[in-house]
């Protein structure tokens, strides 16, 4: 075999979270009351656009998830197959350019030359301090006023791509539209179409220039966040893993037995959102940090290593905050619970466990649904807090906290340099902004309460 | 009224000690008394004498939680939890690693952080509110779609961007303000406007959105309906009907955050480097210095039960329905 699959915790738990997602889909397109406000978000327009970018993130970071080893040529004395050491997942592959292209510091999008002095060598032998050219910014370039010309070309070509596979689509999925009219195909295929039209030229541009420049150590910027968006999805995603089984469970149970039970389950939450949660999650990050370092024999790889603190950060993230949605679902467990038919059921002789997963968990989902997807943006946004203080991700992970804080002091250079945290702004912001304009229209669709004043 | 204040006090005091108990699990559990001996004296040459002698010296030498080898009470009291964390009800905070007052400290840095998280809060309460007011006057428009979507945006946008944009477009581009520092006196003003502006803005979309849902469904009770019948002008019902009740539900809201104004803000102190409560918790996490890092929890959960106990009395004292049992 030429690859050794490599399966890291957070690939596995990824993949079976797009497998649960959909299963999920499919009980609820068979389920009218489940399957109709489904249908009701995707036919607001911006639920529709932010569907779309969502994807492409979601695309990105699955390919992102799918790690192996490659193996080496040399077979080893054994005649035992050989792997790299390196683990490297299919969008590494497909980035290979991009990861081989390094720098020795920082360049600006597009640049031919290095951004900061070197010293040169003149071909007379002399050197002199200068702007040396780029390893691969450019290299092609035998003569550097062809560079206009050249960038033109690129995009031109690019954008025609991008035009052709956007035809493509169009044509492709007409039965579609045929078929779903009320669906607003025309916002999404705009998306697309700006989408193809950004990233046709960015893709054959890359080709021969770091788009977004490089940053300090050289690494391309526009590769380092591609490779965000995995972590972030890991954190928007795995830490909901955490979050539904405790929140679900205590809520329900809380609001349904009440007594000691809630006095109990109310004490422990209370408990839990006393300690300010920044400080919850740096102590037990550090607690975690103290007790890898004490056991290195544990963790073989970095990889691994910086796996399962991402991992075990998703984990913390969940046990600190499953208490909002626990306080919510106790609440209306608390009123339905009083209602006719639960009553009914009671003097039917339903039993406790029938009662709650029949008549009272069902009933309750539109709230889980909401609030998984409001979560998600807040996580994203709160992992790059933390991985700036430091109790975020491990510092080899890429992530859009780790791009910020490495590139905090270069907004105070001369002259700037603006382009990482542009980029991770852009990537992030796009990212967030979908998923709170996703989190809306669930909600709207989902809550009978927001329907309310909008007259 | 003081029977339920007593009743809530003493009900605070067990979730008090379970949060010393979950800190103290974090922190003694996973990184024993022998881990931190190890760390303190070096890796190398550490004898077992020189770990117990450290040990002795710090009062670390006593059992965890359940000391059996003791009598009575002293069973629960000559423990290393009992000892390190009943000190904390006194305000007894020990000293930090570099051999400073916690307490001490925290009192000096006390102000700052008020110095900058009041006015971040009240300013922001009114500019949110006037903004959602605004969109909640003109629902249904396109001024009103647009103004959520810019909610919407502004919530998108991570503090740290925020920071760093405000700090150079104001500070470096403009030169109006210092980048950051802090100045004691009338002259901690010009230090103090920019993370104001700052810490506004980045809580602007999500209040503000927040409040304009609290307003419409204000404004779908049957009273408005009543008082628009009667005839009353469309301000005259904003202001005096629809305001004002839905006043309860956003003051009661923000009442719980108003004592943990003193535990200033974490990110935007550290940025900035003002001397507060939030650069010291800051510092003390990437120092892991851990016997500040608990004293912050501890007065952080207190702070939070306080807001909890002000947000149940100020529910009686603007909603007269609300009655104590």
């Amino acid at each position: 075999m030429p690859l050794l699959p490599v399966f890291l915790p957070t690939d596995v738990l990824l993949w079976l979270l797009v497998i649960a997602a959909v299963g999920y889909g499919i009980y609820c397109a068979r389920r009218p009351h489940l399957a109709q406000p489904w249908s009701r978000v995707f036919r607001s327009p911006g639920a529709v656009v932010a569907g779309v970018l969502l994807g492409c993130y979601l695309l990105i970071g699955l390919a992102d998830s799918l790690h192996f080893r490659a193996r080496l040529e040399q077979a080893s004395a054994s005649g035992q197959a050989a792997y790299a050491p390196e683990v490297l997942s299919l969008l590494d592959v497909a980035l290979a350019r991009l990861r081989a292209g390094t720098e020795r510091s920082y360049s600006a999008p597009l640049a031919t030359r290095a951004f900061v002095r070197e010293m040169v060598e003149q071909p007379d032998g002399t050197t002199r301090r200068g702007f040396p050219r780029l390893r691969q910014g450019g290299a092609h370039l035998e003569d550097e006023s062809q560079w206009t010309e050249d960038i033109a070309r690129r995009a031109l070509l690019g954008l025609a791509c991008g035009a052709a596979l956007w035809l493509l689509l169009l044509w492709s999925i007409r039965p579609l539209m045929r078929r779903a009219p009320a669906v607003p195909w025309r916002a999404g295929l705009i998306t697309v179409g700006v989408l193809l039209a950004l990233s046709g030229p960015v893709v054959v541009l890359a080709g021969g220039y770091h788009v977004l420049g490089t940053d300090k150590v050289g690494q391309d910027v526009l590769l380092l966040s591609l490779k965000s968006v995995r972590t972030s999805l890991v954190i928007g995603t795995l830490t909901t893993l955490v979050i539904l089984p405790f929140g679900i469970t205590f809520g329900v149970v809380a609001g349904y037995f009440r007594g000691w039970v809630d006095d109990v389950i109310q004490y422990v939450y209370t408990t839990l959102n006393s300690i300010p949660g920044v400080l919850l999650i740096a102590a037990a990050v550090l607690m975690m940090q103290v007790y890898v370092d004490s056991h290195p024999d544990l963790f073989p790889t970095a990889a691994q290593r910086a796996d399962l603190r991402l991992l075990f950060l998703c984990i913390i993230l969940g046990v600190t905050s499953w208490t909002g949605l626990t306080r919510l679902l106790r609440g209306e467990t608390l009123k339905l619970a009083e209602l006719e038919y639960v009553q009914a059921a009671h003097a039917f002789g339903v039993s406790h466990g029938r009662v709650l997963s029949r008549h009272l968990v069902p009933n309750l989902m539109h709230i889980v649904v909401i609030s998984v997807a409001i979560d998600f943006s807040t996580l994203v946004l709160t992992e790059a807090v933390l991985s700036y203080i430091g109790v975020g991700v491990d510092p080899t992970t890429v992530s859009f906290g780790t791009m910020i804080n490495g590139a905090r002091l270069e907004m105070s250079r001369e002259p700037i340099v603006w382009w990482s945290l542009s980029a991770a702004f852009v990537f992030m912001f796009t990212l967030v902004l979908s998923a709170n304009l996703l989190a809306d229209a669930v909600r709207d669709a989902f809550d009978p309460r927001v329907r309310i004043g909008v007259a | 009224m003081f029977a339920y204040i007593v009743r809530r006090v003493l009900y605070a005091i067990p979730i008090l000690i379970g949060v010393n108990l979950i800190t103290f699990t974090l922190f003694f559990v996973v990184n024993t008394p022998d881990d931190m001996a190890r760390m303190h004296l070096g890796t190398k040459r550490v004898t077992a004498e020189a770990i117990s002698k450290w040990k002795l010296e710090r009062g670390y030498d006593k059992p965890l939680l359940w000391n059996t080898t003791a009598t009575g009470s002293a069973k629960l009291t000559s423990t290393i939890f009992f000892e390190r964390s009943m000190r904390l009800f006194r305000f007894d905070f020990g000293a930090a690693e570099d051999g400073r007052d916690i307490a001490r400290e925290i009192r000096g840095r006390m102000l700052p952080s008020f110095a900058l998280a009041l006015p971040v809060f009240l300013v922001g309460l009114a500019v949110n509110i006037s903004f959602a007011l605004m969109l909640a006057f003109f629902r249904a428009t396109y001024l009103d779609t647009w103004g959520v979507v810019f909610c919407v945006a502004m919530m998108s946008v991570s503090t740290l961007f925020y920071i760093i944009g405000g700090q150079y477009l104001i500070s470096k581009l403009w030169h109006l303000v210092p980048i950051s520092g802090y100045a004691r006196g009338p002259d901690a003003l010009r230090f103090l406007v920019l993370p104001v502006i700052i810490g506004i803005v980045s809580g602007f979309g999500t209040s503000a959105r927040l409040y304009r849902t609290l307003f419409l469904e204000e404004m779908s009770k049957d009273y408005v309906r009543t008082a628009k019948a009667k005839g009353l002008a469309e301000r005259v019902v904003m202001f005096r009907h629809v305001l004002r009740n839905a006043m309860i539900p956003i003051l009661t809201g923000v009442v719980v955050v108003l004592p943990a104004l003193f535990f200033g803000s974490l990110i935007t102190e550290s940025f900035f480097g003002i001397p507060g409560l939030g650069s010291y918790t800051i510092d003390a996490i990437q120092a892991q210095d851990f016997a500040v890092v608990r004293a912050m929890v501890f007065i952080g959960s207190v702070l939070y039960i306080l807001g909890l106990l002000a947000t149940d009395l100020s529910y009686t004292l603007v909603d007269p329905r609300v009655r104590f049992q």
